[in-house]
């Protein structure tokens, strides 16, 4: 009995249990745009009756709000951010200077050099190269989907704000190598840039905090929620068929092994629907005994945080090769051979996922077959959004 | 004889008028007031640290380490002696061991009056696992949700064991990870508790002072109780719910939850 009610519950069509849910939240989400909305008009009329000094052309217009929009109705409600609300022209003043190369010291390297549209935003180098070439970076550059409803960022939670995050990357001598005050001072003299600032912020003289703002408002549009998987989780049935390798893929992903259900535990980490960790989990993955890069141990300094690191997204997992914080590996295979068959269980505070697998009660490990291999592999491609890598509104502007 | 009879009376209606009095001037006398419950988790009489360098013992024997332990309570309800009931509106918390600003939490515009009974559900009933809004302590990214089931896991303690199985040789003994989950028949684990108050006690609500119900939640009630839990049998729960998720939340239900003492100013 047990094995099938399990197996009845582990098989994702309940998603349909779902919609009166989902059409209240949808509600809820549409007032709350309001909300903003109306919050951000009321807070920008007094700005009329305020002329910035320097700024010869006197009160700019309010900006518009721009909306975000769910994919489907199983993501979460979009985080507020009232510091820093969503316009159309802050949006694409961020998307101009997500590709600004003069945003690096040498003038060689933007955001997008290493977040490339194409890879879903990462680089599909092991170690990301900074502007100045040399020393790679000690980790691998993640993926920037859905990083809207992320709280923790980075491989070990160091940013908690996209604004707070932007920074780093900006100002890194491994990365982009600039200070931000000097970024501002070379923005200022590009023709399009104060206007389309004055546009976004009210005034046409440049601050740091806009140029992050800005940033994080583009990066907060990088949703990714259009694959196959979506298409199947949103109700479509045969966009993942029964009896298909992607099929069995996914009932190994969502399945935690018990006696007679084999099951490869990725879902304790890899939480759907956004396929990375819930808010503030970070886990050592049992790749080494010791650990070169001490990971979220390194923020906290908590022995039980060493080695640990944020399960990163798996949403298009198949253009982000290679893997791993410090990739490490080169293929999807690489990855399941290590959680089935070389976790080290003797790693200190090894995830508790990983450190026992009823598939193999002798070994305890997860000891998945090649053709268990082949199905999970198999439903990761599922998660390939071709739309999202070719969205003109995420490119670099003409 | 008569004279104290007139006292009496005469003091009953001075009493009357000032109730009367007190009653119009809203400032004195509030109509609700508030209430802190804290929940202190423990094992046995121990306190309960997570990733502790020594081993606690079940109260079968068994040794075991704690690295996480949360639960969800909610559906918060107050009674008064003469059966009125107030219950807390969007009345869903999410207590984790881990995190210090969530092991309290403040009962607002409770109408005031003295209380005899505390009720609340660990877990999240099952009506809001399948609607509402998945906010705050609700959040799916809160480590407490199956996206697959569309539902919440209702308490989730992980750790380790010598006792348990250990083929890997781990250092702390095998892993223990208990997800208890699932609102759906047969597997139904919402759990509605009434732990009673210390005795000769009320909850005495009023518009000056906040009382705090100290809770203590015995861990260890996991393993015992209705159902004793060997970690050499069962060292964890299938995810979603299965027949041994039942067996420990009736456990839980039974007597983890126990008000150790109420601040009443």
């Amino acid at each position: 009995m047990a094995p099938e009610l399990l197996i009845f519950e582990a098989i994702p069509p309940t998603f349909t249990l779902l919609p009166p849910v989902f059409r209240s939240r949808r509600v809820r989400v549409g007032v709350c745009s309001l909300a903003v909305g109306l919050l951000l008009t009321a807070a920008c009329q007094p700005d009329k009756d305020v002329v910035v000094p320097g700024d010869a052309e006197g009160p700019a217009p309010a900006p518009t709000p721009y909306a975000l929009v769910a994919p489907h109705k199983l993501f979460p409600a979009f985080p507020n951010t009232p510091n820093n609300p969503l316009t159309v022209e802050g949006v694409e003043l961020g998307r101009h200077l997500f590709y600004e190369k003069q945003l690096s010291g040498n003038g060689t390297q933007s955001c997008g050099s290493c977040h490339q549209q194409s890879k879903a935003f990462t680089d599909g180098l092991a170690h990301a190269i900074g502007a100045d070439g040399g020393a790679p970076h000690r980790r691998n550059t993640m993926s920037l989907a859905n990083v809207v409803w992320e709280t923790n960022l980075t491989w070990d939670g160091a940013g908690t704000s996209l604004e707070q995050q932007a920074r780093i990357p900006l100002e890194n001598p491994v990365e982009m190598h600039q200070p931000l005050i000097e970024s501002v001072r070379k923005l200022q003299g590009i023709a399009k840039y104060p206007p389309m600032f004055r546009k976004a912020f009210g005034s046409s003289k440049i601050t740091e905090d806009n140029v992050l703002k800005a940033l994080a408002q583009f990066e907060r549009t990088l949703i990714s929620g259009n694959s196959r998987y979506d298409r199947y989780a949103a109700g479509d049935k045969t966009a993942i068929l029964p009896g298909t390798d992607e099929f069995q893929g996914l009932t190994l992903f969502n399945s935690h092994a018990v006696p007679g259900i084999r099951g490869a535990e990725c879902f304790h980490c890899h939480t759907p629907v956004t396929f990375t960790s819930p808010a503030g989990q970070f886990f050592n993955n049992g790749l080494d005994m010791t650990f070169a890069d001490p990971g979220r141990g390194g923020i906290t300094g908590a022995a039980v945080d060493m080695g640990a690191f944020k399960a990163p997204t798996l949403r298009n997992v198949a253009l982000t090769a290679p893997y791993m914080h410090d990739g490490r590996f080169q293929t999807l295979m690489q990855v399941l051979d290590h959680y089935s068959d070389h976790v080290q269980l003797q790693s200190p505070n090894l995830h508790v996922s990983l450190a026992f697998s009823s598939n193999n009660s002798r070994t305890g490990r997860m000891d998945l077959t090649a053709d268990e291999k082949r199905q999970l592999v198999a439903f990761l491609h599922t998660l390939t959004d071709s739309t999202f890598i070719k969205d003109p509104r995420f490119a670099a502007p003409n | 004889m008569k004279f104290p009879k007139l006292t009496t009376l005469l003091f009953s209606l001075a009493t009357a008028s000032l109730l009367f009095a007190s009653c119009d001037d809203d400032e004195d006398q509030p109509a609700t007031g508030s209430v802190d419950l804290e929940f202190e988790n423990v094992v046995g009489n121990q306190a309960l640290t997570l990733n502790a360098s020594t081993y606690y013992t079940t109260e079968a024997g068994d040794q075991f380490k704690v690295s996480k332990f949360n639960y969800f309570i909610s559906n918060v309800k107050l009674t008064k002696s003469n059966g009125t009931t107030w219950a807390e509106p969007e009345s869903y918390h999410l207590v984790k061991q881990a995190e210090e600003n969530t092991h309290s939490f403040t009962l607002k515009d409770v109408p005031t009056g003295d209380y005899t009974q505390l009720t609340f559900t660990i877990g999240v009933d099952s009506t809001r696992n399948v609607s509402g809004a998945q906010t705050g302590a609700l959040a799916q990214n809160n480590d407490m949700y199956w996206s697959w089931s569309s539902g919440y896991i209702f308490l989730k303690m992980e750790g380790s064991s010598p006792q348990a199985a250990n083929p890997g040789n781990l250092p702390n003994g095998g892993p223990l990870q208990f997800h208890i989950g699932g609102f759906r028949k047969p597997n139904n684990t919402v759990q509605t508790v009434s732990p009673s108050l210390p005795a000769s006690t009320a909850l005495k609500v009023r518009g000056t002072v906040t009382p705090q119900v100290h809770l203590k939640a015995d861990l260890n009630k996991m393993f015992a109780g209705p159902n004793t839990v060997r970690f050499a049998t069962l060292a964890g729960t299938g995810h979603s719910s299965d027949p041994n998720s039942v067996k420990i939340s009736q456990n839980y239900a039974a007597g983890m939850f126990r008000i150790d003492h109420i601040h009443a100013d």
